[in-house]
């Protein structure tokens, strides 16, 4: 019997802080949320049958897309609810240990990690900040803007063709390349506005955080996103980084804060 | 399996002494790719009283912080993915479920 469930682990809070007593609905798998303590920590964790999220399934399942969407949202359900009212070390998702046993074990042996997790992480939550160019030509490469460093910047956007330019398909040429330099220079513009909005985010922050920006199929959206980060920011500075967000001038860019995240991203035990 | 769906608290971490009507989880279920995919599932923002409120959490952006963030734990009691390059795979199943997408009429 036993041997047939596993512990999926969500979270781990700290013993002290965790609520008198909670109801906890369904978390991964549909199954119960529980909770085992370990001296100052507390993990929430769910049985859930090994069939599904034992060794060779987890990994079987990962590519399942339905699977990893429902693992994701219930995943995020728990950890969230949990970040509402106490501060959370949220666990990589498809974390599961063999048993309750196991799950103790870890408490223990990860007991001054969570501390320090739950130490940097207490009063402060996560905030994203996307932005995306707007209005850049169609032709625009949406890959990363490598090659934009050796454009000469000060040059203004002209359609003049050059000197000595003749016929119609030299002219042609020219043209494509003056959209194609116009579009790498409105890349290269918005992704260092994109920098600044960046640093000033990060000033409100006590910790801020890069991912590479989002592939645009599944943004869902066909501008190229030049600013993809997080930020962990404390409760009383939540206000002053969203009106940041709000009053950043760039008319080139399109700029979305999401959060407040549970501190999913600054769990790192580093000290970066 | 345990216990009687109709009898199941309704999704909630409910904590004694506060009270949220407003937030009331629903169960996990099957949705369609393409309310999930992109940008848009109104009731996954799961508060009407704060987190995310008003907005709609895409779940690009719940995975580049599931997959990626998190305290990894390692050791012999430990099923873990963390060995497995998530983004990655995952990525790749999420793109061509976009593709197929937007493939279809």
């Amino acid at each position: 019997m036993t041997s047939e469930r596993v512990c999926y682990l969500y979270a781990v809070v700290a013993t002290d802080d965790a609520p008198p007593t909670f109801r906890v609905g369904r978390g991964v798998d549909g199954a119960e949320v529980t909770t085992v303590a370990q001296g100052p920590l507390t993990a929430l964790i769910s049985e859930v049958p090994a069939s599904r999220y034992g060794e060779p399934a987890l990994t079987s399942h990962v590519e399942d897309l339905d699977w990893l969407t429902d693992t994701a949202r219930a995943h995020h359900r728990v950890v969230e609810a949990l970040a509402r009212v106490t501060a959370v070390a949220p666990l990589r998702m498809g974390t599961v240990a063999s048993d309750a046993a196991a799950v103790r074990d870890l408490l223990t042996t990860n007991r001054d990690r969570f501390g320090r997790v739950l130490e940097r992480v207490r009063g402060r939550l996560e905030w994203g900040a996307k932005a995306y160019l707007i209005d850049t030509p169609v032709d625009t490469p949406t890959g990363s803007p490598t090659d934009t460093g050796t454009d000469t910047r000060t040059d203004p956007p002209t359609d003049t063709v050059g000197t000595g330019a003749s016929g119609p398909g030299t002219a042609y040429l020219l043209r494509k390349r003056g959209q194609r330099d116009r579009a790498r220079r409105a890349l290269a513009r918005a992704t260092e506005r994109a920098q600044r909005l960046h640093e000033l985010l990060a000033s409100h922050a006590v910790a801020a955080k890069t991912y590479p920006p989002q592939d645009p199929k599944l943004a869902g959206r066909p501008e190229p996103m030049v600013l993809n980060a997080t930020y962990l920011v404390a409760d009383s500075a939540a206000d002053r980084l969203r009106a940041a967000a709000a009053s950043f001038e760039a008319d080139d860019l399109r700029v979305e804060l999401t959060g407040p995240w549970a501190p999913y991203s600054f769990t790192e035990d580093s000290s970066s | 399996m345990t216990g009687d769906p109709n009898r199941y608290p309704d999704g909630e971490l409910r904590f004694e002494g506060r009270s949220e009507p407003g937030w009331v989880g629903e169960p996990v279920e099957k949705r369609r790719l393409e309310e999930s995919l992109s940008a848009t599932d109104q009731r996954w923002s799961a508060t009407d009283d704060g987190y995310q409120d008003g907005q709609r959490i895409a779940l690009v952006d719940l995975l580049d912080r599931l997959l990626t963030g998190g305290v990894v734990l390692n050791g012999e009691v430990i099923i873990s993915l963390a060995g497995v390059d998530l983004v990655h795979v995952s990525l790749r199943a999420l793109i061509s479920s976009a593709a197929k997408l937007l493939d279809s009429p």
